[in-house]
């Protein structure tokens, strides 16, 4: 067609004026199925390029060929809200010079938006576009839904290219990246794995003690206060997470209760709940599996939003400000309610931060949901390895020993208490975990700094060290 | 009663976690014979570490005339288990052997009388002498009902329905009501079927049976459902022995509830469902009264 911006990625990479030491960007949608990071970095590398800053919305073990790049200096910067896998590791005990800034979703979308992250060339892959950049999540290869984290990076960065393996014909609408925002795109054999980027049907968690969590945290919703006509949520997507809604959803029904809203990365189970009529609207920054890539599609009712939309702490209108309860998982919680979610207790970073910081901080009840052991490891500690989440923002923690509630919210302690629940004081539950186990001993941090935990408001929270 | 393999430790920690009446801790037949003295080192240190707050602790150990029966009810008795269940007892004398052994340990220990017994009956000859078992010794609380072993040894297998069960159940109910001590139901092993897990669970509960062994804490919730008398059963429940209080105090005998007369096992009745719904804690011990 006249006008195409159709060009190969060296040609994109070319045109883009893409020069060492610049920021390069991508989002995380096709998830451990990504084949879009690991493709154009090679490519950058062959090019010779050197110094380039990688700033992703999250990385995962998909992305272990990172780690010769930055042996070779073509990649001497990252930051992202999350790392796993092999590139994690070697990042922990010291590969990387330079710390890499995590940042929540929320956070990184504010950091975007207010050019704290400048992104200099933003490769964003797309389950479909036409030939002049309309892209979305949808397509006929590798389906991802929702393009929320990506839609940041689209509307800031100085330049803009897609790559997509579904090229059709304009117009591509409704589109979610605008190819008014787009310079070059790119077709290539697969942007991901199909198979890898999202689960298929519902499967319900079979483990006990997931389901005990799961049934401990939605008697604390349904008798929190919140629990009425019109309230909204979030879950996460644990086995825990996704058993609690199926109870609070017999409880809406058997109540007559209905939610406004479901927010945050949208599961199959949230969007059975809307079909059903007990959820009104579902607000989309990534679809977890195939129902909701699909539903995202199809039904106006199912809204995708950007980063900023979703999360942000200094946008007032972004979601997490109307949502009432958010259920959330966690590595690790202190007798301060602080949580980490990012590094194990064994020093190695292996999580991400995601919407963890935001929707505990602008929610109006935070719970979160986490054994008190994992096998030897305790969960409830007296201080936690990482700060991710300030306990400030945390008003309740459900354990399979108890249900702990941050002093500072006395009236749902008082009406959980009211409802029967076995509400402990959260140092007991450390106490209790270290009766089991015994303390365990001190982990060998060396002296350099590997990664910097931002705050969603742009200040440093925590530090994170090499592990020896 | 739910059955937890002696040999794993994740587990026997947090077993009581899910709320069972009481845990099992087996070193029989979920335990290999490589793993037979590993396994009673960890139920025996997990019954002396692990705080199991009330759940009633029992151990299953290996027949006295392996090499690992005597050294198993050395090990838990010095650990200071509730019960020990015996496997595939067929004879009063078996039971008085136990009763010897254990006897032995806590002599050693001084804790005399501490120990109690459960009989897992699980073939033909076990179920012909089953009172003489259920009345074998002081130490006796109950007796149980083993299937697998009980219908391969009936020379048939086990069906949805449980009609080879059905003499067995009745027998082992009606003994134990003759010795005065409890009695359990053998397990259910499909985890997938709920439905099916269900009514067995109600059929036994008609039958007359105490409770059920489980093997997953997932079936937990069913048993107790059923078990749990409802609303209603606990509401003319505590009508009846209001009634019969209230006859006790005016001195006369024969009283009426709702225009039916109230006799002896109405009230016997009445008293056993207000105590399953004080354990099952749908009313307090206050509201029973």
């Amino acid at each position: 067609m006249r006008n195409s911006k159709v060009v190969s990625l060296e040609e994109a990479i070319q045109l883009s004026g893409l020069k060492d030491g610049q920021t390069i960007s991508f989002h995380h949608h096709f998830r451990g199925g990504d084949k879009v990071v690991n493709m154009v970095v090679d490519k950058l590398a062959q090019m010779g390029f050197k110094d380039l800053k990688l700033a992703a919305s999250s990385l995962s073990d998909v992305h272990k060929p990172l780690i010769e790049h930055i042996k070779n200096g073509v990649i001497t910067g990252i930051s992202t809200s999350g790392l796993r896998g092999e590139l994690a590791d070697a990042i922990s005990h010291g590969l990387l010079a330079e710390p890499v800034v995590f940042r929540s979703h929320g956070g990184r979308g504010s950091a975007i938006a207010k050019g704290e992250l400048k992104i200099d060339v933003a490769f964003l892959g797309a389950s479909s576009s036409d030939e002049l950049g309309n892209a979305t999540g949808h397509g006929e290869k590798s389906v991802c839904g929702s393009l929320g984290y990506a839609l940041p990076d689209a509307r800031y960065a100085k330049h803009v290219v897609v790559l997509t393996d579904n090229l059709v014909e304009y117009p591509n609408m409704p589109q979610s990246i605008s190819a008014a925002d787009v310079e070059s795109v790119v077709v290539v054999e697969s942007v991901g794995d199909s198979s890898k980027i999202s689960s298929g049907a519902i499967r319900d968690s079979k483990n006990p003690r997931d389901i005990l969590l799961a049934k401990q945290a939605a008697k604390v919703i349904i008798n929190s206060g919140y629990f009425k006509d019109g309230f909204s949520i979030q879950t996460g997507t644990g086995g825990a997470s996704l058993a609690a809604v199926k109870y609070i959803r017999e409880e809406m029904i058997s109540r007559g209760i209905k939610a406004s809203f479901a927010l945050g990365g949208i599961t199959a189970h949230m969007v059975k709940l809307h079909q059903e009529g007990l959820i009104g609207k579902l607000i989309d920054v990534q679809s977890f599996d195939k129902v909701a890539a699909e539903s995202i599609h199809n039904d106006p009712l199912h809204q995708e939003v950007s980063a900023v939309e979703y999360a942000s702490g200094e946008h007032l209108g972004s979601a997490t400000h109307a949502l009432d309860i958010v259920i959330l998982s966690a590595l690790e919680v202190d007798t301060k309610f602080n949580v980490n979610v990012l590094v194990g207790s064994d020093g190695i970073i292996r999580g991400a931060i995601g919407g963890h910081q935001d929707t505990a901080a602008d929610s109006a009840l935070s719970i979160i949901v986490c054994p008190l052991l994992r096998g030897r490891i305790p969960c409830v500690v007296p201080k936690v390895t990482t700060l991710i989440t300030p306990g400030k923002s945390v008003d309740v923690v459900v354990t399979e020993y108890g249900i702990a509630v941050n002093p500072a919210r006395p009236e749902i302690a008082e009406k959980l208490k009211e409802a029967g629940l076995n509400v402990v004081d959260i140092k007991d539950l450390a106490a209790k975990a270290s009766s089991i186990i015994g303390t365990p001993d001190p982990l060998p941090f060396g002296e350099k700094v590997v990664g910097i935990v931002m705050n969603r408001d742009g200040s440093v929270l925590d530090k994170i060290y090499n592990i020896k | 009663m739910m059955f937890v393999p002696g040999n794993n430790p994740g587990m026997m920690a947090d077993a009581h976690i899910y709320g069972p009446d009481s845990i099992m801790l087996d070193l029989e037949d979920s335990v290999t014979m490589a793993e037979k003295d590993a396994a009673r080192l960890l139920v025996h240190n997990a019954l002396k570490s692990i705080d199991y707050g009330s759940t009633e602790m029992v151990v299953r150990i290996n027949p006295l005339n392996t090499p690992y029966g005597k050294k198993d009810v050395e090990a838990v008795v010095k650990a200071g288990v509730d019960v020990i269940r015996m496997p595939k007892t067929e004879t009063a004398d078996e039971v008085r052997e136990l009763e010897a052994e254990i006897l032995k340990v806590e002599e050693e220990i001084g804790a005399v009388g501490r120990t109690q017994i459960m009989a897992a009956i699980e073939s033909a000859l076990g179920i012909v002498n089953a009172y003489s078992i259920a009345t074998a010794s002081k130490r006796m609380m109950g007796i149980a009902l083993g299937a697998e072993d009980y219908s391969a040894n009936l020379k048939t297998n086990r069906t949805p329905g449980g009609a080879e069960l059905l003499l067995a159940r009745e027998q082992i109910v009606v003994a134990a009501r003759a010795a005065g001590i409890a009695c359990f139901d053998t397990v259910y092993s499909n985890l997938d079927d709920m439905e099916t897990f269900r009514k067995e669970v109600e059929l036994i509960k008609t039958l007359g049976f105490d409770g059920k062994s489980i093997i997953n804490p997932r079936q937990i919730e069913v048993v107790n459902e059923v078990f749990t008398p409802t609303e209603k059963e606990i509401n003319k429940a505590r009508a009846v022995v209001a009634a019969i209080k209230e006859a006790q105090a005016k001195g006369s005998g024969v009283i009426a509830v709702n225009g039916k007369m109230v006799d002896r096992p109405v009230v016997l009745r009445a008293e056993r469902t207000i105590a399953l719904a004080v354990a099952a804690g749908v009313i307090s011990e206050e509201e029973a009264l």
